[in-house]
């Protein structure tokens, strides 16, 4: 028609009952008879069966009753959740303290929301984790102990890794720091082996001591969850990198260990945990309920990951393999700097998925008497005066749950679009 | 293009040498009693019908594919299990594939500098100066901050050379490097290649561009079945192939 070049030819506005929101309404909610039926059915049944709930919890709930009894012939009775709150959220710490495991919870939380920031994606993570724990567990225990052993320990695998990760970019004062951290490490190590150096513990003890037989609530939960996949996710990807080894003997433990702990329910590994492994122990020493839970949980967590970073693993394209060992990458090199990176992408939403599985899963510990979030409020039902209100309880559980479930499953969906950003057309 | 003069190369000395390889993929014998010396700045094509073994030699030379007789080495290193030796050829060998391989979780500068850094140790400003200066020669400098997944076909195989080249290569084996190409964007990654063939760089290129293999071999290799079936400077190779296969082959991709 015209002669003009594609380039120039004027653009024109959509038809105008395209859009507006009765446009969008009209395409979308009514576009036919059997659409707009559906509509209707469907907004009738939701205004029913939410008019329904928001009675109950709402309108016709009481939430100023000082007992059970007050509460009955009424609808929700979310007084109970206000006279429990504070064990539902603590458990039993001692009461005059529960600030401490609040402030541990703020902390956790802003670790994880603070670790949520990719930029923050440096050596700025083990800060906030370095800092974030030792605040969490100081406020949870009151008194810390480090062992000398441990402190040169730490410098000793902080001064490995720290060579072994920045050797390539280090200038030769960083370099010079990781030996040095090396060998105060190896050789306080040893002194302290052959006897040399004393057994000394730093103490740090500002606040009373509380064993964490006494700790409940939403720190318990929060705490076996966050440490559970913090260490399980590590422990997974080498799993995951193991299955693939070309070493047969490495490949055959970790395809036996991934299988073993997913053939068994975390129940039995828990009360495993709990009841056999000191039968193993020589007598004397003991290892803490709660550290035991939390180990079953790692191990339980950690063939679940390995799992679902093996698809990522098989998902790339055998010539990413090839293209980095045609440039002469050794095998450290070429996981961690092409084939994670790009696995990891790729899992995201399952990976989301196995951890929020997993953070709901942390309530099972309640088996071997550990008092996690939903334990605490379970254990709230027990008082005769608040006896039969298990709804009130459990939606309320319920409803913290998923806040934090939902949270991360928005950050999947942010994540996903975030690093996919440069990659993308 | 015009055809380079057939060059004396015989007293050049020797900077990969195959001796009797053999090779198979289960009860496949994928090449068979393959011989070959490349001199230093010798440009070799390798054609063949699909399934010849062409990628396959060329990919034992850096081992990515493992020969099971025969010795193959590369500047005076013997190729063994020993993960040094492997290592040490890999850094003398860049390699650029069918289907480019850049990674696409980096930017186009840190596609580049990657290898220098962590293999070369070498400091992360030199390599980008080094990255920078390929990229202009590759003619696409503006592209360095994208990411792979931006850029065209061709612009892809060109970053991919530029990255080969990047750590300072001796020997640069092609594999099909236009194959996945469309038509439009197939001369321009000749033509880097054709600039690299004239700087003396010594070259292996597993490729159907005859049009490359006249401008720049210094000897067509023809193979087949996994045999080295025949092979001549361009000219003659062209002009009058003496092997029925040969023949058959160069009737089929040339005439049509």
């Amino acid at each position: 028609m015209t002669d003009m070049p594609v380039g120039e030819r004027q653009q024109l506005a959509p038809p105008s009952d395209d859009t507006g929101i009765l446009g969008w309404v009209r395409k979308n909610l009514f576009s036919s008879w059997g659409n707009g039926l559906t509509t209707i059915v469907l907004i009738v049944a939701m205004v029913w069966i939410l008019s329904g709930f928001l009675e109950w919890a709402l309108f016709t709930a009481n939430f100023t009753a000082s007992t059970g009894s007050e509460c009955r012939g009424g609808g929700a009775c979310w007084a109970l959740i206000r006279e429990k709150f504070r064990y539902i959220f603590f458990g039993s710490f001692p009461y005059e303290q529960h600030w401490r495991p609040l402030f541990a919870v703020i902390s956790m939380l802003a670790m994880l929301v603070l670790s949520a920031d990719r930029r923050m994606w440096n050596w700025r993570l083990l800060v906030i984790w370095s800092v974030g724990s030792f605040i969490t567990f100081l406020l949870m225990f009151g008194q810390l102990h480090i062992p000398l052993s441990l402190m040169l320990f730490v410098a000793l695998a902080g001064g490995t890794i720290g060579l072994a990760m920045r050797s390539a970019v280090a200038d030769p004062t960083e370099r010079s720091a990781y030996y040095a951290l090396i060998v105060i490490g190896l050789i306080g190590l040893a002194l302290r082996i052959f006897g040399v150096l004393p057994s000394w513990s730093l103490a740090i003890a500002p606040l009373s001591y509380v064993e964490t037989s006494l700790w409940g609530g939403l720190p318990v939960t929060l705490i076996l969850a966050t440490y559970g996949l913090l260490f399980a996710f590590p422990y997974g990807i080498l799993l995951a990198l193991g299955r693939r080894s070309n070493l047969p003997l490495v490949k055959g433990l970790c395809v036996g260990f991934i299988e073993l702990i997913r053939g068994v329910p975390l129940i039995s590994l828990l009360i495993m945990a709990s009841v056999m492994l000191p039968l193993f122990l020589p007598s004397g020493t003991t290892i803490d309920k709660f550290l035991r839970a939390q180990v079953a949980v790692i191990l339980f967590a950690g063939a679940y990951i390995a799992e679902v970073i093996r698809g990522g693993l098989q998902s790339l394209p055998k010539g990413q393999f090839e293209a980095a060992d045609a440039m002469g990458l050794n095998y450290p090199q070429k996981t961690l700097l092409i084939i994670l990176p790009q696995a990891l992408r790729v899992v995201i939403p399952p990976l989301i998925n196995t951890f929020i599985g997993f953070f709901k899963d942390t309530s099972l510990v309640l088996i071997i008497g550990i008092f996690d979030f939903l334990n605490t409020a379970n254990q709230a039902l027990v008082d005769p005066n608040w006896a039969g209100f298990p709804g009130e309880v459990y939606l309320f559980a319920a409803f913290v749950y998923f806040i934090f479930c939902y949270s991360m499953s928005r950050y999947s969906k942010y994540l996903e679009v975030e690093l996919n950003k440069g990659t993308r057309r | 293009m015009a055809a380079t003069a057939a060059r004396d190369l015989s007293s050049l000395s020797s900077v990969i040498q195959l001796k009797g390889v053999n090779k198979w993929f289960g009860q496949f014998h994928v090449l068979t009693d393959i011989n070959l010396d490349v001199k230093e700045g010798e440009k070799i094509v390798i054609c063949g019908p699909s399934g010849s073994g062409k990628s396959t030699l060329i990919r034992c030379i850096n081992r990515l594919e493992e020969h099971q007789q025969g010795d193959i080495v590369v500047h005076g290193v013997t190729l063994s299990n020993d993960v040094k030796n492997i290592e040490a050829i890999r850094r003398e060998v860049g390699m650029v594939f069918q289907s480019f391989n850049l990674f696409p979780h980096l930017t186009i500068l840190e596609n580049l500098t990657l290898a220098p850094i962590w293999v070369k140790k070498m400091p992360k400003k030199d390599a980008e100066e080094i990255a920078m200066g390929l990229l202009k020669r590759v003619r696409i400098p503006e592209q360095a901050l994208k990411y792979p997944g931006q850029l065209s076909g061709g612009q892809q195989q060109r970053v991919a050379i530029a990255r080969a080249l990047c750590m300072r290569p001796k020997i640069m084996l092609f594999d099909e490097p236009t194959s996945a190409l469309d038509p439009e964007m197939v001369k321009e990654v000749l033509d880097v290649m054709i600039e690299l063939a004239r700087e003396g760089m010594t070259m292996i290129c597993v490729t159907h561009e005859m049009g490359f293999a006249r401008a720049v071999a210094d000897r067509v290799i023809f193979m087949d079945r996994g045999e080295i079936v025949e092979q001549n400077e361009p000219e003659e190779f062209f002009a009058n192939p003496r092997n029925e296969r040969t023949k058959l082959f160069l009737g089929q991709i040339l005439h049509h």
